[in-house]
C-alpha cells in the first residue's frame, strides 16, 4: 500500500457529501448571489441599462441579506442559540451575527456614495461618477478621451464590492484558518481593483493599488504561512481543534506526540497570522499602506474600506485569539500590548503633521484601530461587547466623513489639501457643520457616538487589568483632539481662499449617506443604551 | 526520508521569497516572490500532511493554488496598467504620495 492510501485513512469507497445548512449560510449566500447577478448584468445589458440596475442589484442584495441577519437575531442566533455551519468551516454565533449586521450596514451607505452622479461635471454630455471610464485606457492617452466622449463608465464596481461584502461576512465567522484565509482574499482582492479605478488623479489610484496589492500579498503570504506552521503543530485548522491540542485536551496521536514538543511552530505560526491580520486591520508597525491607499483610491472605496474592513478583519482577529489561543494568552498579550501602544501613539503624532484631509482620516484610522485593540485585549465579556459597539460607530463616522470629502472640490476635482479647506464654515455652514461633528465623533467627544465607543474599550480594558493601556489611549485621545479641532478652527474662523474650493450640492445619494451617518453618529452618543445592551447580550465565540 | 528536511527547505524558499520582496524593486519580481512565499507554504503544509497522516494539508494546498492564481489575475492587471502609464514597473518609481 502505497503512502498517499495509507494517509487517507484507508481507502473507503465513497466520499460523503458535506452537509451544508443554506438557510443559516442565507446572508452571505444572498450577496454572493447579487455578486453573480451583478456580473451577468454588466455582460448582457446595453450600457446606458447598467447603472441602475447594478444600483438596484447591489441595494437589493445587502437589503435581502440583511433581513436574513435579523431573521436569524430573531431566531435566537447569536444571544440563546449558536452553531457551527457547513462541517465546522463558519461560524454562526453573537459576534459573526453581529458584525455582519454591521458590515451590511456600512455596505448599503458605502454604494449609495458610489452610486453619486451629480458631484463630478458631466462628461460627453451624460452624468458620471467618481470611477474611470474605462480602467484599460491609459491616463490621458486618446483612448481614454474616446472613453470619456462616449459617456463609459465602471459600474463593474459594484459587482467587485458585492464580492468584497461577501468576503468580509465570512472573514469574522471562519472558523477554520483554511476558510479565514479564502475569505481574506475574497475581500482584498476586489479592494485591490476598486483602489484603482479613481476617474481623477489616475496616476495616484494606481500607484495606490500597486501598492496595496503588493503589501496586501505580502501579508496574506505571510497569514498562509503561519496557518501551515500552525497546522503542523495541532494537525487541524480548526480553531477549536487547535485550542484543544494547546491545552492538551485533544486525544494525543503520535504525530502530536512530536510535533507538540515543539513551541516554535505554535509560536512562530501564531506571529505570522497575527502579522497578516494586523496588516489588514492597520496597526503599526504594519500601517505603512493605510495613508497612501487611503489618498489614492477613490473617496467613495476609501470610505467604504476604512469602515468595513476595520470591522471583519477585528472581527476575525478576535475569533482567532478568543477561540483558538485562550490558552496562549500570556504569550500574545505583552506583544498586543506593544502593537496596541504603538498603533495608538504613532497614529496620533503622525497625523498632527498632515496636510492632506484624507491622509489625516487615513492616520486617524490607524489611531481608532489601536484603541480598539485595547478593547480585544481586556480578553473579557466586556470587552468583547465594547469593541463590536466601537466598529458600529467608529464605521458610520468614517462613511459620513469620506462623504463630505467628496463634496468638497475646484476645477481639478476634489480639493483634499488642508489648506483649500480654510474658511469652509463660512462658504457653506451646514456641510462645515456636518464634518465637524465627525471630527469631534472621532475626537471622542460626549454626545457622539465616538465617546461611548471609546469610554466602553477604556472601561473593559481597565477591568481586564490594562490600566497602562488606558492611561496610554487617553493621552493618545488628547493628542489626536488636538489636529481634529485644529481642523474645526480651520474651517470655522480663518478667511477663505480667493478662488478656493467650492462645495457640491450631492444628489439623494450622497446625502443620505452622510444624513444616515450624522443619525447614527448622534443617536448613539446621545442615546447608546439599547446598542450597547444589544453589543453586550451577544453571545460569546462559538467552539 | 525525513520529512522534517522538506520543513527547513520550506522554510527557506519562504525566507528567500520574504528577502526578495524587501529586497528587490520591480513589481514582477517582488510579485514572484510572494509567489514563492506561498509556494513554500504549499510545501510545508504537504509535509504536515504526511507527518500528521491526514489529508486537510494537501486538500488546503488546493485551494492556495485556486487563491494564487485569482491572485495573479488581479496582479497582473494591476502592474500592467500602471506599467503603460509609467513604462516602468519599478516600485520605487511610484512615489507620488510620501510622507
Amino acid at each position: 500500500m502505497s503512502h498517499w492510501l495509507a494517509a487517507a485513512g484507508g481507502n473507503s469507497a465513497s466520499i460523503p457529501a458535506p452537509h451544508v445548512e443554506y438557510g443559516q449560510l442565507s446572508p452571505m449566500l444572498v450577496v454572493f448571489g447579487a455578486a453573480v447577478a451583478g456580473i451577468l448584468a454588466e455582460a448582457f445589458l446595453p450600457r446606458r441599462a447598467r447603472y441602475w440596475s447594478q444600483v438596484t442589484i447591489a441595494l437589493l442584495g445587502l437589503a435581502g441579506a440583511f433581513t436574513a441577519v435579523i431573521v436569524l437575531a430573531s431566531q435566537g442566533y447569536g444571544s440563546t442559540r449558536v452553531d457551527l455551519l457547513a462541517m465546522g468551516a463558519v461560524a454562526l454565533d453573537g459576534p459573526a451575527l453581529f458584525l455582519q449586521g454591521v458590515i451590511l450596514l456600512v455596505a448599503v451607505v458605502a454604494v449609495l456614495t458610489y452610486a453619486e452622479r451629480k458631484v463630478e461635471p458631466k462628461a460627453g454630455g451624460v452624468p458620471v461618477d467618481a470611477f474611470v471610464a474605462q480602467a484599460a485606457a491609459t491616463p490621458g492617452g486618446e483612448q481614454e478621451r474616446a472613453a470619456v466622449r462616449a459617456g463609459f463608465a465602471s459600474t463593474e464596481v459594484f459587482p467587485l464590492t458585492m464580492f468584497a461584502v461577501g468576503g468580509m461576512l465570512l472573514f469574522p465567522a471562519a472558523n477554520d484558518l483554511l476558510t479565514m484565509f479564502v475569505a481574506l482574499e475574497v475581500f482584498s482582492l476586489p479592494l485591490y481593483l476598486l483602489c484603482a479605478l479613481a476617474r481623477r488623479r489616475r496616476l495616484l489610484s494606481q500607484e495606490a493599488a500597486v501598492k496595496y496589492f503588493l503589501l496586501g500579498a505580502f501579508a496574506s503570504a505571510f497569514f498562509l504561512f503561519g496557518t501551515a506552521l500552525l497546522y503542523g503543530y495541532a494537525g487541524s485548522v480548526r480553531l477549536g481543534d487547535i485550542a484543544d491540542v494547546i491545552s492538551g485536551e485533544a486525544p494525543a496521536t503520535q504525530a502530536l506526540l512530536s510535533t507538540t514538543q515543539n513551541d516554535a511552530l505554535l509560536l512562530i505560526g501564531l506571529a505570522l497570522l497575527s502579522v497578516g491580520l494586523l496588516f489588514k486591520v492597520g496597526a503599526v508597525p504594519f500601517h505603512s499602506w493605510t495613508p497612501d491607499v487611503y489618498q489614492g483610491a477613490p473617496t467613495p472605496v476609501t470610505g467604504f474600506m476604512a469602515a468595513a474592513t476595520k470591522v471583519a478583519a477585528f472581527g476575525a482577529l478576535m475569533r482567532l485569539f478568543y477561540v483558538a489561543f485562550p490558552g496562549l494568552r500570556w504569550d500574545w498579550r505583552p506583544v498586543m500590548w506593544g502593537v496596541a501602544i504603538l498603533t495608538m501613539v504613532v497614529g496620533a503624532v503622525l497625523a498632527v503633521t498632515q496636510q492632506d484631509v484624507k491622509r489625516l482620516l487615513a492616520y486617524s484610522s490607524i489611531a481608532h484601530a489601536g484603541f480598539i485593540l485595547t478593547g480585544v485585549i481586556a480578553t473579557n465579556k466586556q470587552g468583547l461587547g465594547a469593541v463590536l459597539f466601537y466598529l458600529l460607530a467608529y464605521s458610520f463616522v468614517t462613511l459620513g466623513a469620506f462623504a463630505v470629502v467628496t463634496l468638497v472640490r475646484d476645477s481639478r476635482g476634489e480639493a483634499t489639501h488642508l489648506s483649500s479647506w480654510a474658511g469652509l464654515g463660512r462658504r457653506s455652514p451646514l456641510l462645515a457643520a456636518v464634518f465637524a461633528l465627525f471630527l469631534l465623533a472621532f475626537a471622542g467627544i460626549p454626545l457622539t457616538s465616538g465617546f461611548t465607543g471609546k469610554f466602553a474599550v477604556f472601561q473593559a480594558a481597565a477591568a481586564g487589568g490594562a490600566t497602562p493601556l488606558v492611561i496610554i489611549g487617553v493621552l493618545s485621545s488628547a493628542v489626536a483632539a488636538f489636529f481634529y479641532i485644529r481642523v474645526i478652527v480651520l474651517m470655522f474662523f480663518s478667511d477663505p481662499q480667493p478662488g478656493g474650493p467650492t462645495v457640491a450640492v450631492p444628489s439623494a445619494f450622497t446625502a443620505t449617506a452622510i444624513g444616515v451617518g450624522v443619525l447614527v453618529t448622534l443617536g448613539l452618543g446621545l442615546l447608546p443604551q439599547y446598542f450597547l445592551d444589544l453589543a453586550s447580550k451577544v453571545s460569546p465565540f462559538v467552539r | 526520508m525525513n520529512p522534517v528536511n522538506y520543513l527547513y527547505l520550506a522554510g527557506l524558499l519562504f525566507t528567500i521569497g520574504a528577502s526578495g520582496v524587501l529586497i528587490r524593486r520591480n513589481a514582477i519580481v517582488l510579485f514572484m516572490c510572494v509567489e514563492l512565499m506561498l509556494n513554500a507554504s504549499n510545501l510545508a503544509l504537504v509535509t504536515f500532511s504526511r507527518l500528521h497522516g491526514n489529508l486537510d494539508g494537501q486538500i488546503i494546498a488546493f485551494f492556495t493554488m485556486v487563491v494564487a492564481a485569482a491572485e495573479v489575475v488581479v496582479g497582473l492587471a494591476i502592474i500592467v496598467s500602471i506599467f503603460r502609464t509609467r513604462h516602468s514597473a519599478s516600485v520605487d518609481d511610484s512615489n507620488l504620495m510620501k510622507l
